[in-house]
């Protein structure tokens, strides 16, 4: 008897693709009327995570507002790829003042809407690393101080990324950056230094702060959702592998992101006016090796003779989170 | 062009006084000009305000070089400072004290200026009485208003309302009064 | 209507009557109780429809009203010296991207040395960002300054700051005309802006732009400015119309037709220097005074052909360009190009050291006699900065240069002038 080839199609899946579901549980992405606020043709690297993080985020609240929203932008590779002179890849409303000041600038349009009787209308500030937690620290601070009614979205690629892979507070211990060099005995960046940006919004006790990743687009729709039905200051900080700067595999950005959830490095939390709300458990726990061995910044740990001390070190920090945080068992 | 000079200490009200002259001389439809100098401003450090009086337009922004009055509201400053530098000989002085240029060892120094115009009055004893705090600016106002008859107390009076609220501001125009009248009693046998 | 107030109050009054929708508030001395009066206004409802926002820095003042701007709100800040550095990439940015942000300057020092007293450093450090800068000689003059900042800015997409000299003017009481609601609405229309954010229209506002279009970006900036050398004269006579005085223009000038000296100066100094001529006058001296309302757009033939004709310019100056001498004598000296005459510039009142009428009638004495220097310190203790060099020429660690001269100088409360 001939054997025929039967295709099955899964339906019923929450693979984030998916369309074969009802419309309401397809993610923005896979919905065939999503804005593409963040349309084809800008000029971001291949692979880049922040393309993605951004593109999500910008759809999902989108859809969240009735495609009500107006976008402040930091300077950084963002703001650079997405408006290469003299094209514009935003379908919205969309602003870029300085390195520093989106937090700021983003709290005037609000202030411009609401006087307006412009409710419909949200805005959101978005910026790298760079830009949030150093350069931009103070404005997002007094954004939050004040509760302006904005969602801030941090992409965080763990460096000053568009003008060369420079080390900021987000750089994680022992990458190797431009400004960290890790030469000889050199551990690149080093340990006992860097900001946490989420858990310092939860500390203003803002209505809402959030991790995510482009590794859960779920996750990330869920939380800018959620964000988008709440007014005041919010802040979502969303971690955004970069092949360049990490140097991965363009094709690894999303494995990446996911095993540096995986791994406990990256935790995914939800918090409102400063208590912990939500949590993402871990289905899998991987050592962090599997994370870091895949990325040239992290190179100097490895080959003849591996950095025993500071890998453990790294799975201490990760080990650390997964207790802090509730995410196995 | 009238110009006076007032002399005091941080927290002493000086520079209200002479936004209070001011006002004073804008009611009786004048030019006026108030503003202080701008020295270290902690409480008790020595402060001036100066006032400019016209009748036309004020556009000089010099500091006040050369007073037509001085009104000295601390008399702690007298040997410290040099509080009487450019009054002319005809110039007006007014201390807030209780005691009299003799007594405050001015005897010598006053002798070069015109008695008629120089007076004391107790014008933080005044304001303890009246108004219960030691900020004798409003009766040194009513003092002014007395010895140079630059401008009238009626419009003093207009100035401590238009700068205080309602129990406040009648309190320091008791206080302005009585240093009227007891600076216009004093002056009346040598009017006679 | 007339009132006997504070130059802040009288200003802040002003702008309510501008119907700002945004104001941002960062404290600094001396301009902090335009911002409180303000505040105060829109507590209390006498200024309706307006945010006020407490800021955390003035780059955040200058940031958030560069937001409201955008999004089509009338937005206005105030600062002064060292809080207009901390915003000078704010400054430069508004002014790129053409939001007509009004802006009080309270003049005052820039340091080090800390100072909190006037001079015209901190506007001057802004002069190339590409800001309308129009300087008030009286409280009166400030308050209709920014009533017209507004209509100018808002009409050519340009930011304008008004300058007024700290304590001076902020802190000094005058009386002054308040004008009415309905004549200031009249003036001034409601915000049209060029660009706004909108989600019904999305634009894109603040691209980078590349050595292809950045020239030509830039140039039609200047033309803005040149553009305003031609409305800031209109809009004064309207205003004169309107509201029945002459405040703002170009320049103003005092006795200049059969001048043979003539004195150039920017703010409140003119009202002394007017005094002084005056008197000078009345003595046979054939002198006369230009104050300057706009110093950008710099008005050069204006200023050409109202001094142009003497034989001896003395430009006096409340701000110093470190190794070089005079910044307001640059563009003087350019008015006149082609045309030789005697040019003096005198730095004066820096740090807010009061100047005085005997110092500058000596000093226009000295001119007239051409025997001043081209660049001289007015009042310079020159017995103490010899002793500081000397003291520096002896050692090497002498401390801090500073520190030294106060303790030279004994203690300084105690002075007048």
């Amino acid at each position: 008897m001939d054997m025929q080839p039967v295709k099955f199609y899964q339906t019923g899946t929450f693979t984030v693709g998916n369309r074969l579901l009802d419309e309401p549980q397809r993610t923005v992405q896979a919905n065939m009327r999503r804005t593409n606020s963040l349309n084809s043709g800008h000029r971001a690297c291949q692979g880049c995570g922040e393309a993605l993080g951004a593109r999500y985020a910008i759809d999902a609240a989108m859809r969240a507002t009735n495609n009500q929203v107006i976008a402040v932008n930091a300077t950084g590779c963002l703001e650079v790829f997405s408006t290469p002179y003299p094209e514009t890849s935003w379908q919205i409303p969309w602003m870029h003042s300085l390195f520093g000041n989106a937090a700021a600038v983003a709290s005037g349009v609000a202030a411009a809407l609401k006087l307006r009787g412009r409710t419909d209308v949200r805005v959101i500030a978005q910026g790298g690393d760079g830009g949030t937690t150093d350069i931009g620290f103070g404005c997002l601070s007094g954004m939050f101080e004040r509760n302006d009614d904005v969602l801030y979205i941090c992409y965080d690629n763990e460096a000053y990324m568009n003008t060369g892979i420079q080390r900021s507070s987000a750089t994680p211990p022992a990458a190797r950056t431009a400004t960290t060099a890790s030469v000889g005995d050199a551990p690149g960046n080093v340990f006992g230094t860097g900001k946490n940006v989420p858990l310092i919004a939860m500390a203003h006790e803002i209505p809402y702060v959030a991790t995510a990743s482009v590794a859960n687009l779920r996750d990330l729709e869920y939380k800018v959702t959620r964000a988008m039905g709440i007014r005041g200051a919010r802040y979502i900080h969303i971690h955004v592998p970069c092949p360049l700067g990490w140097g991965s595999l363009p094709a690894d950005t999303i494995r990446l992101a996911r095993l540096a959830v995986e791994s406990g490095l990256y935790p995914l939390i939800e918090a409102e006016y400063g208590e912990l709300t939500g949590r993402t458990r871990i289905r899998h726990k991987v050592p962090v090796e599997e994370y870091l061995k895949r990325q040239r910044r992290f190179a100097h740990l490895f080959g003849a003779r591996p950095d025993v001390a500071r890998i453990a070190r790294i799975q201490a920090t990760a080990d650390r989170n997964i207790a802090r945080f509730g995410l196995t068992g | 062009m009238f110009q006076v000079r007032i002399h005091g200490r941080g927290g002493q009200g000086v520079v209200s006084g002479a936004e209070m002259l001011s006002i004073s001389a804008f009611l009786e439809g004048r030019h006026a000009q108030a503003f202080p100098s701008f020295g270290s401003e902690r409480m008790g450090a020595p402060v001036m305000a100066f006032c400019r009086i016209d009748d036309a337009p004020i556009e000089l922004r010099e500091p006040v070089i050369e007073p037509d009055a001085l009104i000295i509201q601390d008399p702690t400053l007298l040997h410290q400072v040099d509080l009487f530098k450019g009054l002319h000989a005809e110039g007006y002085i007014i201390i807030n004290s209780t005691r009299g240029f003799d007594e405050l060892g001015l005897g010598e120094f006053a002798r070069g200026f015109n008695h008629y115009r120089l007076s004391t009055v107790p014008a933080t004893e005044l304001a303890l009485k009246h108004v219960g705090r030691p900020l004798p600016n409003a009766a040194l106002l009513g003092g002014f208003a007395a010895v140079t008859g630059e401008i009238a107390i009626g419009s003093v009076i207009s100035a401590i309302r238009d700068r205080f609220p309602g129990k406040i501001a009648e309190a320091n125009i008791l206080a302005a009064t009585a240093a009227y009248d007891l600076l216009t009693k004093q002056r009346e046998p040598l009017h006679a | 209507m007339l009132k006997q107030t504070e130059g802040s109050r009288a200003v802040a009054e002003a702008i309510a009557l501008c119907r700002p929708e945004v104001i941002c508030a960062y404290p600094i001395t001396p301009q902090t109780h335009i911002v409180e009066a303000l505040g105060e206004m829109v507590k209390s409802g006498e200024l309706a429809k307006c945010d006020f926002i407490n800021v955390e820095s003035e780059f955040a003042a200058l940031s958030v009203a560069i937001g409201a701007s955008a999004a089509g709100a009338r937005s206005y800040t105030a600062t002064s010296s060292q809080g207009l550095l901390f915003m000078a990439e704010a400054v430069y940015n508004a002014a790129g991207l053409g939001l007509p942000i009004v802006m009080t300057i309270g003049n005052r020092a820039i340091g080090a040395p800390i100072n909190i007293w006037n001079d015209h450093s901190d506007s001057m450090s802004m002069r190339d960002a590409g800001w309308i800068q129009l300087h008030a000689e009286s409280n009166q003059e400030a308050l209709d300054l920014h009533i017209q900042a507004f209509r100018l800015a808002e009409e050519l997409s340009c930011p304008a700051m008004v300058c007024m000299d700290g304590f001076i003017l902020t802190h000094a009481y005058d009386r002054v005309d308040i004008p009415a609601q309905a004549d200031v609405d009249r003036y001034l229309p409601p915000f049209e802006p060029r660009q706004v954010l909108d989600p019904a229209e999305p634009v894109s506002i603040g691209a980078m732009v590349g050595p292809e279009a950045f020239t030509e970006v830039r140039y039609l900036a200047h033309h803005k400015q040149m553009q305003a050398l031609a409305r800031i004269p209109q809009l004064a006579a309207e205003f004169k119309t309107q509201f029945g005085r002459d405040s703002g223009g170009l320049l103003r000038t005092y006795c200049t037709e059969d001048a043979e000296t003539i004195v150039v100066a920017l703010g409140s100094v003119n009202g002394t220097v007017k005094e002084v001529i005056r008197a000078l006058r009345a003595e046979g001296m054939r002198i006369g005074s230009v104050s300057l309302c706009s110093f950008r757009p710099f008005p050069l033939a204006a200023l050409r052909a109202a001094i142009g004709h003497a034989q001896r310019v003395v430009v006096l100056e409340k701000c110093l360009a470190v190794g070089l001498g005079g910044i307001l004598s640059d563009g003087v000296r350019k008015s006149l190009s082609g045309i030789a005459l005697k040019g003096y510039t005198v730095i004066a009142g820096l740090g807010g050291r009061a100047i005085t009428r005997a110092s500058l009638r000596t000093l226009f004495q000295d001119a007239t006699r051409d025997t001043l220097e081209p660049v001289t310190f007015l009042d310079l203790n020159t017995e103490i900065v010899n002793r500081e060099l000397e003291r520096e020429k002896q050692a090497r660690r002498t401390g801090p240069t500073a520190e030294s001269i106060l303790r030279q100088l004994g203690t300084v409360a105690s002075r007048i002038a």
